[in-house]
């Protein structure tokens, strides 16, 4: 679960990867970090709004809690040669890459202003502009397609680097150990993200999981790992550059174990009768992210109106997404017929 | 007691093979385990080991003999039991004077070669150079690859082994360990990279060694590859083929024998081929190559080995366009596949009893050509369907509802299909072949929608 107070490397000796330290950031940077982990946190907020009032269908998997993750990590990448992919709670890497909060809500709610013209839905997004490959609803599948982008990356040698990210519960899955094993072989650019929120959907990690210490996965692949402290945005940042480092010198790939937690159910209609009130309520008072990153803002000197503004703009933004993802119309009919193959025949 | 060595079937498929090289000559001494010639069969060079102990008294196919039948006698060896047995052996073998090595071998050796054009196969195309389905599948990688550079192949045994199969041959010495890439066994895996690289802007040729295998794959061929596109509102593409042999091949059991075409010609987001021949294995796969879709190649290991003439140059074939093979008016014949050729044997028997077959040849499963199956039914009025596969939910099945929704004013009798037995593929001989189609069964069927 959450608590881990310090990141460390699980291989002794790994020279490069031996000591995490947080970023540090500047102003602007903090500005910036609290701006992108509170836009998602109040998107997520409303999502759950909007599916509560039966405008978003299906399943909807909320990111609160995790939002440090995306944010520290992606702030670290080169966004000009580095790809992500994720599995199906994706709505803050999406949003940590700055993509226009409405056209993700719109998605949300099945409307052709939607990032994937309403066909998607909240699981599989996509944005090829910002090389961000989605958004894929099949537990462990990103990881052997997040292999095929580093592979790619390295066979165009454009030095760009591919995340994955994957949960505890995708952990156990097959093809995670078939792609570790490729990717230590040909010695791929990629950065394994093990997201462990302490839960595979209701599954606590210690009744799914013979090893918990996800970092050490990769130990018989020879794939060094690291375990980061999620819950804080600036340690996130530190071990990504400290990650990146490594596998753009040509390292082959690295495993990141990223401790978080998430406050809401595996989905929105899971009730999360596997864990306490008190659980998740002691997490949000001693760990929150983002009350993290204000208390050090405080403490730097930057304003609490400075950070009052961002809170008006943040909630003016996620009340906007909304609105327009509302409002705007449903696909047109013919879009049934559309983007199932791209040639004709 | 002379023993007799006989060509060997060194792999499942093998009905003859190249005797390349002669490592014993006579009067050699060889005792088990000895490595007694070098035998090119359909897929790799193999050695061949002595079994017995004694002296070669006698080589009967002389090397470079192509063609030579499995079972025909290769060699005699005197056996250990023979009065030469202690001391004869070693003298023979210094005595190098005269083996009749080369003369005698020739003789016996002559009878053996014949190139076996199978019966209906030898579908006239406009001319071009005999090819077998195999060379036709690597010169379209190669060709594709040559003009490039996003073009790979991936896959179990594809670079250095030079594939399984023999269909990569030569593709890792002219474009090297970057693009030509073995893969450890791992199914999903590989076919996750191959998924993710195509996402990317590369295009992954991904070698299955068998379909059989990529059932372990089918979530990145299905759920990945197939339903990107279209999830993601036209955004993402993911341009890759997945080939390999497809369907039964010989006396290899249940869990390597069978024809997947229905199971991915389901899929909407996917387009399915399945060539007969090497000109439309060479065409249809560059033209799989260029496409911005996903293919899933369906090839079989039966047909590799067969040779058909190929248009000459840069020769590729639309997909989702059917052919017709045969021209006929009492009846069509719709199949794919191999079964084009049990069809178009089938015809010709037909044609003997004054029946003249159409034969008309899917070529693509996804998106299938129903244009091509209606129009030949309006012009014939009956058709059966000739499918080496299961017969529930089948292609067969899909092309008889085709016909009664859309073509049943042009139909004087029932469409009937003919597939494989509806058992898992057995291994014994007898029972394998009662299992599988052949082209009685398809004259069968055609004599009766024909009511004779």
């Amino acid at each position: 679960m959450a608590r881990a107070a310090t990141s460390k490397a699980a291989s002794s000796g790994a020279g490069p990867l031996s000591n995490i330290k947080p970023y540090s950031a500047s102003t602007d940077e903090m500005l910036r970090f609290y701006k992108d982990m509170l836009l998602i946190r109040r998107f997520e907020e409303k999502a759950g709004q909007l599916y509560g009032l039966g405008l978003i269908g299906g399943f909807c998997h909320l990111y609160i809690g995790q939002e440090a993750v995306a944010v520290g990590l992606q702030s670290g990448l080169d966004a000009n040669k580095d790809s992500v992919i994720t599995g199906y709670r994706d709505h803050g890497h999406m949003l940590a890459y700055g993509i226009d909060p409405r056209l993700i809500m719109a998605e949300l709610t099945g409307r052709g202003a939607g990032i994937s013209r309403g066909k998607g839905g909240s699981m599989h997004m996509f944005s090829v502009d910002h090389k961000f490959y989605g958004g894929h609803g099949i537990v462990g599948a990103q990881v052997a397609l997040g292999t095929g982008l580093a592979f790619a990356h390295k066979y165009s040698e454009d030095g760009g680097v591919a995340v994955a990210y994957f949960g505890d519960g995708a952990s156990n899955q097959g093809q995670v150990y078939e792609s570790f094993n490729m990717a230590a072989l040909w010695k791929l650019p990629i950065i394994y993200v093990i997201e462990n929120n302490g839960y595979a959907m209701g599954t606590a990690v210690e009744r799914g999981s013979s090893e918990t210490h996800f970092h050490r996965r990769g130990e018989s692949f020879r794939i060094p790992g690291i375990q980061v402290n999620g819950m804080d945005v600036l340690e996130m940042r530190g071990a990504t550059d400290m990650a990146l480092d490594y596998v753009r010198a040509g390292n082959g790939p690295l495993l990141m174990e990223v401790k978080t937690y998430r406050y809401r159910g595996h989905s929105m209609s899971d009730p999360a009768k596997y864990r306490t009130r008190e659980e998740v309520q002691d997490v949000r008072e001693k760990s929150d992210p983002i009350d993290g990153l204000k208390k050090i803002m405080l403490e730097a000197g930057i304003s609490e109106d400075d950070i009052k503004g961002i809170d008006k703009e943040v909630r003016r933004m996620s009340n906007e997404a909304a609105d327009f993802a509302e409002s705007s119309p449903e696909p047109d009919v013919a879009e049934l017929y559309t983007d199932v193959l791209v040639g004709s025949y | 007691m002379a023993i007799e060595l006989k060509m060997p079937a060194l792999s499942p498929t093998m009905e003859e093979g190249t005797l390349a090289r002669w490592l014993v000559k006579a009067g050699d001494a060889v005792k088990s385990g000895d490595i007694l010639a070098e035998i090119e069969t359909d897929k790799a060079t193999m050695e061949f080991e002595a079994v017995d102990e004694g002296v070669v008294s006698e080589l009967l196919v002389a090397e470079g003999s192509e063609g030579v039948k499995v079972g025909t006698v290769i060699a005699l060896i005197a056996g250990d039991d023979e009065e030469q047995k202690p001391n004869a052996a070693p003298a023979q073998a210094g005595a190098v004077t005269e083996p009749p090595a080369s003369s005698g071998p020739s003789l016996r050796g002559n009878e053996a070669p014949v190139t076996k054009p199978m019966a209906a196969q030898a579908v006239s195309l406009e001319g071009g150079t005999p090819t077998t389905v195999r060379e036709a599948l690597r010169d379209a990688m190669a060709e594709e690859m040559r003009a490039d550079p996003r073009i790979f192949v991936m896959g179990e045994e594809v670079a250095q082994y030079q594939g399984a199969y023999k269909v990569t041959q030569g593709l890792l010495d002219e474009f090297g360990a970057k693009r030509v890439i073995d893969t450890p066994i791992t199914e999903i895996g590989f076919a996750g990279i191959g998924a993710g690289a195509a996402m990317a802007g590369l295009r992954p040729i991904i070698e299955f060694m068998t379909f059989n295998f990529a059932m372990q794959a089918m979530d990145h061929i299905i759920n990945s590859a197939a339903k990107t596109n279209y999830m993601s509102g036209g955004q993402m593409r993911c341009p890759v083929v997945f080939r390999g042999p497809n369907g039964a091949a010989s006396r290899v059991g249940a869990q390597h024998s069978q024809n997947f075409a229905p199971w991915y010609a389901n899929v909407p987001g996917l387009i399915v081929i399945a060539p007969y021949d090497a000109a439309d294995a060479k065409g249809l796969l560059k033209s799989a190559i260029r496409c911005e879709d996903p293919v899933v190649f369906l090839e079989n290991e039966l047909v590799y080995g067969r040779s058909f003439p190929v248009p000459d140059g840069d020769h590729s074939v639309p997909i989702g366009k059917a052919r017709i093979m045969r021209e006929g008016s009492d009846v069509t014949i719709v199949s794919y596949s191999i079964g084009v050729g049990l069809a178009l044997e089938a015809a010709e028997t037909l044609a003997a009893e004054g029946i003249n077959a159409e034969v008309l040849d899917l070529r693509t499963l996804r998106p299938l050509d129903k244009g091509a199956v209606l129009a030949s039914l309006a012009k014939t009025n009956r058709m059966v369907v000739a499918e080496e596969g299961w017969p529930v939910c089948s292609i067969a099945s899909e092309i008889q509802a085709i016909c009664m929704e859309e073509g049943f004013d042009h139909l004087d009798a029932p469409v009937l299909r003919v597939c494989n037995e509806d058992v898992p593929l057995p291994y014994a001989a007898n029972l394998e072949k009662l299992a599988v189609i052949d082209a009685g069964r398809i004259v069968e069927a055609v004599r009766k929608v024909c009511y004779r």
